[in-house]
Parts: C-alpha cells; structure tokens; sequence
C-alpha cells in the first residue's frame, strides 16, 4: 500500500509536468492544427528562465518571508517572458506559413525546435546543471502513505494553472474569441474577431504554461539540461493525443494518467524503467491508430 | 493553318530515345562526374579519404529512400532511424559472433532490406490512413521505440554495447584481389557506388511510372488523387516500404563497414533529422538536390565541424588576437550541429521551400508553367 501509494504521488507529480505542457501543445493543435514540435524545448527554455531568474533574485539563500512572493514572482515573469518567445516564434516562423501546404509549418516546427536546443546547448553546455528545489521539504504523514509537500505543492499550482486557463477559455471575451477560432477560423473573422492576435495569445498562454511546467520539473528533478524538451515533449503530445488533441480537460487529465503509467511501469516490473518510454510511445501510436479522437476528443476532418 | 502542320515534328522531339538522351551535350557533365567517382579511389591514395567518400555514400542512401517517402509521397516520416536501426540490427545478428550464425553479406544486403520494408508495411499499414501530422508523429514515436528495444533486448542485441565483430562482405578472388573486404574502404567505396546507381536508375524509372506519377498526385492533393482512382493507401504504403527497404539496405553495408552496431547511433537527432535536413535543403523530390544536399550535410558534420576549432585557433593565435583565443571559439563550434540544422530546415521551409537543387518538374509546377498536355493538345489539332 505505501509502495502504491509513493508510485501514485509520484506519478501525479510528473503527470502535472506534463499535462501543463500538454496543454501547449493542444491548444495549438486546436486552433492552427499545428504540432508544435519546439513546444518541449520550449518547456526547457522556461526551465532555464526560471533559474536564471532564482539566480538574480537569489532565492536559494532568501529568508522564509520573502521566499512565497519569490517564488510567485519568478513563475510569473518566467512565464510571462516564455509567452512572449512563443509569440515570437509564431509570428517569425508560422503565420508566414499558415497557408503553406501542411508538411511546410511541420517541418519548420522541427527546425525551431532544434535551434533552440541548439542555442540552449551552446549557452549551458552538454551537461546537467543542478537546479534549487524552492518548495518546502518534509512529509505529510497519513499513516498509510506519507507524502512528499513538496509533491503535494506541485500538483496544487498545476491543478490551480489548469482551472484558471479553464475559466478563461469558458468565461472571458479572449477565450471566447480563441474557441470561435479554433472551430472556424473563417466565421470567426467576419465576426470581427482579431485571428492573428487570438492565434499569438494562445502561444503566449500555452508556452507560459510551459515555462510553469519547466519550472517545476527544475524543483521535482533538482536538474535540468538542454535536451530535456525532446524525450518531455513527445511525452507531453502523448498526454494531449490521449486526452483528446484540441480538448483542453482532455490533456489535463491525459498528462496525469500518463505519468501515472510512467511511474507505475517503473516501479513495479523488473527494469521497468527502461522499459516505461517504450510503453508510453506504444501508447502513442495505439491511441492514433484505433482511436485518434482520443478520450475527449471530437472528430477534426481531413482539410 | 500552315503554322501548325510545323508542330508535330516539334513534338516528337520531345521523346528522343533513351540513348540519345545519353549523348546529349547537357549530359557530359554527368558523364565526366561518373568518371571521376569510377578513378577516384585509384587517383587519390589517401586512404582516409575514400573510406570518408565511402561512409558518405551511406548518407546519400538514406537521403535518396526519404526523398522517396517525403519527397515524391509527401509523408512526413521522422522515424527513418528506425528502419536503418533494424536493417543494421538484422545484418548483425545473423552475421557475427553473437550467435554464432554467418550468413552471406550478399544475400543479407538484400534480406535485411526486405525485413526493413516489412517493418515498414507493419508500421504504415495501420497508421497511413491517418491525417499527415499524425503520421509525423507516429514514425517519431516508432523511431523512439526501436533504439530503446534494441538496447533493452541485450540477451539478443548485446544491449548498450550492441554487438562488435560484425562480418564483412567476400567476393570471389581475382586479379590478385584476395576478395575479403577487411578494412580497406576500396572495395566498400565501389560497393556503395554500384548501390547507389541501382537505385538511382530504380529511382528514376519508378518517377516516371504509373506509381510514380500516384505518389505525386497524393502529395499536391490527396483527396483529389483518391477522387480519380489511385488506392492512396496502398501506394502511400508502397513508398514507405521502399524507403524502409533503402534504409535496410544502407544499415547492413553500414554495419559491416564500421565492424559494429549500437543503439545509440541510431537516435532522432543523430539519424532521422540529419537525412531529413539533407532531403529538405538539396531539395524534396529532386534526386540531384537530395545527393547534394546529403554530401553537403555529411561535409559539414564529419568535415568543417571537426577542423574549424583548430582552423580557428590556429588563425586567432597567427594573428595574435588574445581575446579571441580566451573565449575559446572551437568548442562552441564543435556545439553547433544542432542549430544549424534547425536554421537550415526553418530557413529553407520559409526561404525557399523548393530547396537548393528543385527538380525542373517541382518548378514548373511552382512557378505554374505550361504544361506538357497543352503542347500536345496544340500538335494533334
């Protein structure tokens, strides 16, 4: 029970990594049916913002009372800054292509991707660096499990993420424009919606959440390094396939059972470990080929 | 009236025969090129360099089998690692000491490229119905998956060591030529050359056929080419099996050149992306850009990559720029592979989509050029 118990905190918690960084990769796919392959480097540029941010700040040696408005200042100034790279990178190297044939933005996506690992890895080297773990130690003791509330912090600021992202899409002006677009892009403006601006604040949104993500992955590994997005990424689009692509609950709760998966399959078989990405990427393949809508997704025809 | 009875003989000058074509003066340098690849082992003695040209040639295969698959079909295959894995992997271990089995180079050249294509139907047949960036990422997921079970499957591919002491190919002896490969990159060099001109004339004569002509109308427009006949999913499947079979083909003649197979070089970043930045810089569809573009790729990585740190050093410290020296250049340039493979395919994708070399039909069709069908029409009226 306490081993299960260990496995399923666990698994929650690199399903929050995950699910926010899926949730990039949905939204995307929601409203410009674009795999956003730079979207898990992406994830680790807001990694290393964030660090670079506890470093300037340094809150590795800040007092307890100025360690919460710390915290909550490097999330959201790394998020906000990782937003704008993804805006960036849209405007440069996607809206020029929106009406490309469909392999162009694609493969272009894989090229972003690799100029960012490839800047990351010329500015940080090949090897890992350590990372601060800024949330508080000890252990919650329930009698049967006792969990980590550091773990316990961690699937709390994912959860209150998802929820607040939630209530936007369904509740203000913005969210409704980005629905509107991304079921018909063409209705939306002769509706007077602003497409290219809706387009940028979803991959503001999307890689915010990313660099949220990269952030707390920094404090649950204790480590991060410049090829961390590529193995996460594809990860993550597992998630955001599983759950539905283009359903922003479905990528949510697609993160969190993949990470249970992960955990479960490298906790309780023989070398599981090795063995835990070859299941996930099986996944991966039998959810597109027998059920490519996912759990919550809805049927996108062929364009 | 009297203007067009002067066409027809225009027209069947379109279509000289294939060894008239041959002699044509657009043709020499061509020729001349073929000559200088036949000599070329025989007027260099440096031997580094022809086992470099022979390692190169592996490259120009893997290029010219994606080509076929992203190029002429217009699917997006980002596991093409995994094919070249499997044909390695498949050569290895039925001719080493592994398990003790030692079967022919020759017919394994061939055997381990049909079990890469079989793999290849295997993966395509279920997923090639799916929408195009799907298939992106499921050749992905799948060119993830096969390095990892070959590493875990160390009782039958010797795990993380892989498997060391893989055979090399014999020929019969003749003109005082012991017939046994070895280490002398000579006989490989010829060997990758024959393969590549088979390929190339397979190539060639399979653009023009029927299936040919089926995975270019699925490209410009898949449910237009459905529309008019063609099974889109059987020929996608096709051109996924036979850019499988060209990996197969490429992983034995590798795995028997560098003596060994490991899973780690067969990874995302080390395989599938450096063919697909080769195909979409040379050009996708364009046999000649692909052959540049997979020999200028392999220059850079195996050649301007390693000796610009030293070129630099040594011009820093000629020149006597101190600074220059301390921030130490070289081993930001050794780190550069990866962005600029990520320029080169952004670049080219927004730049000129086309590639370097395009093929002269991709560019009529870009630039939206009379076609054939008018002529003709013109000469029968």
């Amino acid at each position: 029970m306490r081993f299960f118990a260990d496995q399923l905190i666990l698994g929650l918690t690199d399903g929050a990594i995950f699910a926010l960084v899926a949730l990039g990769y949905t939204m995307v796919y929601g409203i410009i049916e674009l795999i956003n392959f730079a979207h898990g480097d992406i994830f680790t540029v807001g990694g290393f913002i964030g660090l670079t941010l506890i470093g300037i700040l340094g809150l590795q040696h800040a007092p307890p009372a100025l360690l919460i408005p710390g915290v909550i200042v490097v999330f959201l100034v790394a998020m906000s800054l990782n937003g704008l790279l993804g805006v960036a990178i849209e405007r440069v190297a996607y809206r020029p292509l929106r009406n490309a044939p469909r392999l162009a933005p694609l493969i272009t996506a894989v090229g972003i991707s690799f100029i960012l690992e490839g800047i990351l890895f010329l500015l940080k080297g090949p090897n890992q660096i350590s990372y601060p773990n800024l949330l508080p130690g000890g252990n919650l003791n329930l009698g049967f499990a006792s969990i980590g509330i550091g773990n316990i912090f961690i699937i709390l600021i994912a959860l209150g993420l998802m929820i607040a992202l939630n209530q936007f899409i369904q509740r203000t002006r913005i969210g409704r424009a980005m629905r509107a677009t991304a079921q018909d892009r063409d209705a939306a403006r002769l509706m007077g919606i602003n497409i290219n601006r809706t387009i940028a604040i979803t991959f503001f949104i999307g890689s915010g959440l990313a660099a949220a993500g990269g952030i707390i992955y920094g404090f649950a590994y204790q480590t991060i390094d410049f090829s961390l997005g590529f193995r996460n990424g594809l990860i993550a689009f597992t998630a955001a396939v599983f759950g539905g692509i283009g359903n922003v609950v479905g990528a949510a709760i697609g993160g969190f059972i993949i990470g249970i998966i992960i955990d479960f399959v490298g906790g309780y078989f023989q070398g599981g470990q090795q063995w835990s990405d070859v299941v996930v990427f099986s996944i991966l393949i039998m959810v597109l080929v027998f059920r490519p809508t996912g759990l919550l997704g809805m049927r996108v025809p062929e364009k | 009236m009297s203007q067009r009875t002067g066409t027809p003989p225009a027209v069947g000058n379109r279509k000289p025969s294939r060894l008239g074509r041959l002699g044509r003066a657009q043709n020499i340098p061509y020729l001349l090129l073929g000559i200088a690849l036949l000599l070329f082992p025989i007027l260099d003695s440096n031997r580094s360099q022809i086992d470099v040209a022979a390692f190169a040639g592996v490259w120009v295969l893997l290029a010219l089998g994606l080509n076929i698959v992203v190029g002429y079909a217009g699917l997006l295959d980002l596991g093409y690692a995994a094919f070249f894995a499997i044909g390695s992997y498949a050569f290895a271990i039925l001719a080493s000491g592994q398990f003790n089995i030692h079967i022919s180079f020759w017919i394994l050249l061939f055997a381990s490229a049909f079990i890469a294509a079989m793999f290849g139907v295997l993966l395509g047949a279920p997923t090639l119905r799916l929408r195009g960036d799907y298939l992106a990422i499921v050749t992905l997921g799948f060119g993830e998956i096969v390095p990892r079970v070959f590493r875990n499957l160390t009782p039958i591919t010797g795990g993380v060591n892989g498997i060391v002491g893989v055979d090399q190919p014999k020929l019969p002896a003749v003109f005082g030529w012991s017939g046994n490969f070895g280490f002398n990159p000579i006989p490989y060099y010829y060997l990758i050359l024959g393969v590549i001109v088979l390929c190339l004339f397979l190539i060639n004569n399979l653009r023009n056929s029927r299936l040919g002509r089926a995975w270019m109308a699925i490209r410009e427009d898949e449910v237009a080419a459905a529309a008019t006949g063609i099974n889109t999913v059987t020929t996608k499947l096709l051109a996924f099996a036979l850019g499988a079979s060209f990996s197969g083909f490429a992983g034995t003649y590798y795995a028997s050149k560098l003596f060994i197979v490991s899973p780690e070089s067969f990874s995302f970043q080390a395989v599938s992306v450096v063919v697909l930045v080769m195909v979409v810089l040379g050009g996708m569809g364009s046999m000649r850009g692909v052959i540049v573009g997979a020999l200028l790729i392999y220059f850079i990585q195996s050649y301007v990559l390693i000796q610009l740190p030293g070129w630099i050093v040594s011009a820093t410290t000629a020149l006597n720029i101190d600074f220059l020296t301390k921030l130490d250049i070289g081993s930001y340039v050794q780190r550069s592979n990866f962005l600029i493979f990520g320029i080169i395919l952004a670049g080219i994708m927004l730049l000129r989509p086309q590639g370097l070399l395009p093929s002269a039909q991709r560019k009529v069709e870009l630039e939206g050029g009379t076609s054939d069908e008018a002529v003709a029409d013109l000469g029968s009226a």
